[in-house]
């Protein structure tokens, strides 16, 4: 009886009843079409930075979504065909645009987008800098007023 | 000087409400920030040949199919709801001397022909899609999707969702005429 409960207790416990979704569709495909490990780790890498386009902020590769399905089929297909890494994605971003990269790349229309937070580091800083200075000054002038002040008088 | 610098975040707060504003302006007007425009746009319709959907229905086509004269290409599907909402004006269109060539995307034999049995069959030429593979060559995020194809088979315009009666006459329209200059 007790090694019946153990069984069933490993069987829940492991990870291949809990697969199910995207994870299953991987599992499934793969084992049809039998494809080497190295193409399904560079699937899986390359679906995680394309955007689902009728998700929000979703990558195809945790997409549900049937776009996410054949897109993800496309990524293998072209990888397949040969293509490295950066061929299968500018291949997708010649049909969809930079808006299917998750990441946006840095380029003329995305200076701003890369550079403001790093500006308004500065800028912060610079004003800091600025005030602890102007407040340094105003103490010692204060300083030296009080000391001069009762001579003068 | 100091004073300058001490001036500048205010200045850089407003330059940005500035833009934020115009931005929500434009949204207003009907901007829809969720729409991306096709990166097709200006770049020729894909070459990848679509097969007929069944025999009784006139099919197949390809890219190069297109060029010659100012097409649509419409994608829709029996299962979409909004394709069916648009298709009084896609077959007005149709009635009105546009061929419309449709990509049906992700559907199967039987549906999409009793589809096209039930409401009529406006297209000149129906390419079957059942896995999805063409539209991703389209840049297809779902349906319905209509393109217009100028005569040398370059992409001119894209519109994304149902065409209703005032799409088709704010924006359908004039960008036919355009595409036929």
């Amino acid at each position: 009886m007790k090694i019946i409960f153990a069984a069933l207790i490993m069987i829940f416990l492991s990870p291949s009843f809990f697969l199910y979704g995207d994870k299953l569709v991987f599992a499934s495909t793969s084992n049809k079409t039998s494809i080497s490990e190295e193409i399904e780790n560079k699937e899986r890498q390359i679906s995680k930075l394309l955007r689902c386009v009728v998700c929000q902020n979703q990558s195809i590769y945790e997409s549900n979504a049937d776009i996410a399905y054949d897109m993800r089929l496309l990524v293998r297909e072209r990888l397949l065909a040969g293509d490295n890494k950066d061929q299968v994605i500018n291949y997708i971003v010649a049909r969809y645009g930079d808006y299917i990269l998750l990441k946006p790349p840095f380029q003329a229309n995305t200076v701003l987008l890369w550079m403001a937070p790093p500006l308004m580091v500065l800028i912060a800083l610079m004003i800091v800098i600025l005030l602890i200075k102007n407040y340094q000054h105003k103490n010692i002038y204060q300083k030296t007023d009080k000391l001069l002040n009762p001579e003068d008088k | 000087m100091k004073r300058f610098i001490l001036i500048i975040p205010i200045i850089v707060f407003i330059i940005i409400i500035a833009v934020l504003s115009v931005m929500t302006l434009q949204t207003k007007e009907g901007r829809n920030p969720s729409i991306v425009p096709s990166a097709l746009l200006g770049k020729e319709a894909p070459n990848i040949e679509l097969p007929m959907l069944a025999r009784n229905i006139p099919g197949g086509f390809k890219g190069s199919d297109l060029v010659g004269r100012v097409n649509i290409v419409n994608v829709f599907s029996s299962w979409c709801v909004p394709c069916l909402a648009e298709h009084p004006q896609i077959s007005w269109l149709a009635t009105n001397g546009f061929p419309i060539y449709a990509i049906n995307h992700r559907d199967n034999v039987s549906d999409a022909s009793n589809w096209l049995k039930k409401h009529g069959n406006p297209y000149v030429a129906v390419g079957f899609d059942p896995e999805g593979r063409a539209s991703l060559e389209w840049g297809v995020g779902g349906v319905p999707e209509t393109f217009i194809i100028n005569a040398s088979g370059i992409i001119t315009y894209k519109h994304i969702g149902p065409i209703t009666k005032e799409i088709l006459k704010e924006k359908i329209l004039p960008k036919l005429h355009e595409a036929k200059r």
